[in-house]
């Protein structure tokens, strides 16, 4: 049988393989010699063939069949042999085969074994890949290596023990002891890998942390060792471009950080051998400032003093004006930890950090974006937001999302004025308008209508926005919004910021059928036409028919969404058109939404729940907020809780009690029932705000008295006294206090009061204090009516009430017009 | 350090050191992945990268990628020095050394390796010790090689 091919042979010849094809031959050839080979427990061979094997499996091809020849070259006497033997292990075997525990013995004999070299190997092999139980049954021979004066072995036997803690933290206790002189070394290896292994213990046991720093005092000696180091002359074995021994100094450096964390006298210890690394070490090279980005960490993470701290913070600083790029992005990753404790240094070098916005690497970019937003405030924002919108512009797109949602939010914060939030908003939108994140529409939105005064400016600039292109979703779905509420201020050409433009009805409705039929409209985008349209059709006076047309046309759409709608904005026009103007009102100012309620908002402006037509009006839909809220902000509603429902939004309240308020000529038979249970209410799940969850504390303290009470309802033994305060912040607005009793032998239970006044006033009804109206007036359940009548018109008000008497359902309405005119003059 | 690459231009692997146990199928896909990241870099780019949970520093040497993933408390800049250091090391030994010789060499580079980092930490910052050690095991498979023929 003629001897195998050399390695090297076989490497030659696999290179000459022109196409992979006929490398996988030449393999499969040589696998399968070697396989033979194995099969005839051929010893001189085996070492040659397991690292022919090696290298084939370097290329990718499987060598199983490998293994345990691996083991049985380990088990050889021949160094030779052990050497691609281990070698093997570590490349072909893993702790999930069983056959790598066979190692176990063989490694135990050669951590005995005479030679060094033969140890070497084996603390090698077991400290790079042994398993836990390797590691349990081989912990004891670790450990007598650990205390050896052969400081080859003793350097190998420590970062083994790393290794074994790492697997089975149990054993740490056990290489306790031997730690003692280990930093007592001259050989650097050694103190490099003790330094290590004293590092995985401290940072694995807040027990042993507490020991080295108290018992072993740790903390001098390290600091001595450090000092050595820099101060020395030079020293040819460990310098590196004039520094001596940059690993053993970054090692101590990180160990010293974990001995000072959240110890006053430790960080004093060190403090000054901090300080005098962060000022004399060369910054010339790269190995220079890898001891100083080590000393930085170790600054910001102990208690030191703030002198230190600034001097850090300095050298982050002179980082980012480095020209070699990766200490430009380790000072932007470290500058990004402190930001938050370290704020007004930070903000010394916020101008060069702004500058890196601009550098090429994707990884500074973003770590300058990230660092950028962290350092905007009230002062800088003008400023910084140029900045970040210039960014918004010229980045890649991965940034975009990012960087459009950080501008919102800082725009939110400290936005100077209205009309620069607007143009902020407007830039974004326009710019990364695609990139916006889906939960940016609604909150913009809110953010639109609350700024009041610039609703003409900003339909303004948004319907020139998208007049050219309609294609960013997100600024369409504003645009379409906006339009929809102030279409009437952009077609009246009322506009102060800057110069109104000439829009007709027509030419507005062609840009949102545009987008409604554009097929690069989403689905919720023409939604957000469509209600649109819809909208106008009260705020537009020539051009009802073509809406009428619209609305009809989608109410055969196949978009299910869509046809909804319009069938819905259909029956608006038909069955229900004396409702329309009110449902489609303008929206007042949105209470903020607290939690994280994006689609909410958007299902209260456009949305129009399924309800089934027959006998309810359709529900809210793109219906005032409330009326009530409208009435808290005239009311200078600071003090006052807002009209919310009990769920934790302030989202507006669903139909039922809103229709009794509005629509004063409804029978209110038809209405649903006003419950304060959201269970009748359609779609948006949230009890009628009226009739729900505040308490009845009175809620001025300027409160006009002197008005007569009435009695504004007696029948069946259940009496309801009407009495008035005025207020004098606002002369529009009566507070009704009203007083339910029971004369009768049996309780009034489930008792609810709703009413309704007509158009011309509004209504807010508090929630009652009880529901129960006990018998013989023993007690009454009292409640409080808000109106706002700003025409001073005389006061009527119907009335429903419901409870249960004696067994049975009693229900009743009745009008109440005996209002003293001081009630409402 | 969890692992070492060695990779030339053409993505062709020269040299895997693991520290963390994984199996032959995940290391396939971590390296897959990974060589594809790094040759897709830019030369203006940095060293570092984020991958994963972990960090990736790496640089060219004429063909030949030297990428390390190291975790999260680890300086990178010092990374960067091992990394030098190991070449260094790898040229004083093959005298100026080329990637053909990493490549029909692959075990000494190993060897040579296996005397710098164990575990994935530095056991010897002295060039000098660790390409003496290295020498006297060489010497030593020469000695027992004779004794066997």
């Amino acid at each position: 049988m003629p001897a195998p091919i050399r390695l090297r042979e076989l490497i030659r010849t696999i290179r000459t393989a022109r196409t992979q094809a006929e490398e996988r031959e030449m393999i499969q050839k040589e696998c399968a010699a070697i396989r033979s080979s194995f099969r005839e427990e051929d010893n001189t061979y085996r070492c040659r063939n397991v690292a022919k094997l090696l290298y084939m499996h370097m290329l990718g091809y499987p060598a199983h069949f490998g293994q345990l020849e691996c083991l049985k070259l380990i088990a050889s006497q021949k160094f030779t042999d052990k050497r691609i033997g281990y070698l093997g292990a570590m490349l072909l075997l893993d702790e999930r085969q069983d056959v790598h525990l066979l190692m176990t013995n063989c490694i135990k004999n050669d951590l005995n074994h005479s030679t060094q070299y033969v140890q070497g190997l084996a603390l090698c092999t077991l400290g790079c890949m042994g398993s836990s139980e390797m590691c349990r049954d081989l912990a004891g021979e670790v450990e007598k290596l650990l205390k050896t004066s052969n400081s080859y072995l003793r350097k190998k036997a420590a970062l083994c023990a790393v290794h074994v803690i790492r697997k089975v933290p149990e054993l740490m206790e056990m290489f306790l002891p031997a730690t003692k002189n280990l930093l007592n070394e001259k050989n650097h290896g050694v103190l490099h890998t003790s330094v290590v292994l004293l590092t995985e213990m401290c940072e694995r046991s807040p027990d042993m942390l507490a020991h080295f720093r108290k018992n072993e005092k740790l903390v001098p000696q390290l600091v001595r060792i450090l000092k050595n180091l820099i101060m020395s002359g030079y020293s040819p074995e460990h310098d590196v471009s004039g520094i001596s021994d940059p690993f053993l100094q970054v090692r101590i450096l990180r160990l010293l950080r974990i001995l000072g964390r959240n110890d006053d006298d430790s960080s004093e210890a060190m403090n000054d051998i901090l300080a005098q690394v962060a000022t004399n070490t060369e910054t010339s090279k790269n190995v220079g400032n890898a001891i100083l980005y080590e000393t930085v960490l170790t600054i910001m993470d102990i208690k030191s003093e703030s002198g230190l701290r600034v001097l850090a913070i300095n050298i982050l600083g002179r980082f980012l004006l480095n020209n070699d790029k990766n200490i430009r992005y380790v000072a932007l990753t470290s500058l990004l930890k402190t930001v938050q404790t370290d704020h007004n240094a930070v903000q010394r070098h916020r101008s060069t950090i702004v500058d890196c916005l601009k550098d090429l690497d994707v990884s500074i970019k973003r770590r300058a974006m990230e660092l950028s937003f962290a350092l905007v405030n009230g002062n800088n924002i003008r400023g910084m937001m140029k900045e970040l919108l210039y960014f918004l512009d010229s980045c890649e797109p991965e940034f975009k999302a990012d960087c459009a949602s950080g501008i919102f939010l800082a725009a939110e914060k400290y936005a100077p004025s209205k009309r620069w939030h607007i143009d902020t908003i407007m830039r974004v939108l326009t710019t990364a308008g695609s990139y916006v994140r889906d939960d940016a529409v609604p909150n913009l939105i809110q953010l639109i209508t609350n700024s009041v005064e610039m609703h003409a400016y900003t339909v303004q600039r948004l319907y020139k926005a998208i007049l050219g292109d309609y294609s960013q979703q997100p600024l369409v779905q504003v645009a379409a919004w906006c339009i929809g509420e102030y279409g009437d201020l952009l077609i009246s050409g009322q506009c102060e910021e800057e110069e109104p433009i000439q829009v007709t009805e027509d030419e507005v409705l062609d840009i949102l059928e545009s987008v409604l039929i554009s097929n690069m409209s989403t689905s919720v985008t023409r939604g957000y036409a469509l209600t649109a349209i819809m909208k106008l059709s009260t705020r537009f006076t020539c051009t009802v028919n073509r809406i009428k047309k619209v609305v009809s046309i989608y109410g055969s759409s196949i978009d299910v969404e869509l046809q909804q709608r319009a069938v819905e904005y259909n029956a608006l026009f038909k069955k229900y058109d004396h409702m329309r103007s009110a449902l489609l009102e303008r929206m007042p100012v949105m209470e903020k939404v607290t939690t994280n309620g994006p689609t909410e908002i958007v299902q209260t402006n456009g949305e129009t729940e399924p309800a089934p037509l027959e006998t309810k009006p359709p529900p809210s839909g793109p219906q005032p907020t409330s009326q009530a809220n409208d009435l808290l902000d005239l009311l200078g509603g600071n003090d006052i809780t807002p009209v919310i429902p009990t769920a934790p939004t302030s989202k507006p309240a669903s139909a039922g009690g809103e229709l009794l308020d509005l629509l004063g000529d409804i029978n209110l038979t038809g209405a649903p029932a006003a419950a304060p249970a959201p269970a009748s209410v359609p779609q948006i799940s949230q009890p009628p705000f009226l009739l729900d969850g505040l308490s009845s504390q009175p809620l001025f303290n300027d409160i006009a008295t002197g008005i007569p009470s009435i009695t504004a309802y007696s029948k069946n033994g259940l009496k309801i006294e009407f009495t008035f305060e005025r207020s004098h912040t606002n002369p529009s607005v009566t507070v009704i206090t009203i007083q339910a009793s029971n004369s009768t032998e049996l309780d009034m239970t489930d008792f609810v009061f709703q009413a309704a006044v007509p158009k011309t006033f509004q209504l807010q009804l508090l929630s009652p204090s009880s529901s129960v109206v006990p018998a013989f007036n023993t007690g009454t359940i009292t409640q409080v009516i808000k109106v706002l009548n700003p025409q001073k018109q005389q006061l009527r008000m119907r009335i429903k009430l419901t409870y249960n008497h004696k067994g049975s359902a009693m229900q009743d309405l009745a009008e109440v017009n005996n209002f003293p005119p001081q009630s409402w003059q | 350090m969890q692992f070492m690459l060695l990779f030339s231009r053409q993505g062709k692997l020269r040299l895997q050191k693991w520290y963390v146990p994984l199996s032959d199928k995940e290391k396939k896909k971590i390296t897959r992945e990974l060589v594809q990241t790094v040759l897709a870099r830019k030369p203006k780019m940095c060293s570092f990268l984020e991958w994963r949970d972990l960090k990736i520093v790496y640089k060219r040497y004429a063909s030949l990628y030297f990428c390390c993933a190291i975790e999260d408390q680890d300086n990178e800049l010092i990374t960067l020095e091992i990394i030098h250091r190991y070449v260094e090391l790898l040229d004083k030994y093959f005298g100026s050394v080329c990637e053909l010789d990493i490549i029909f060499n692959f075990e000494k580079a190993y060897f040579i390796l296996d005397e710098f980092l164990l575990g994935g930490e530095v056991q010897e910052t002295s060039k000098k010790n660790v390409l003496k050690a290295i020498e006297q095991a060489d010497l030593l498979q020469e000695k027992m090689l004779k004794v066997v023929h």
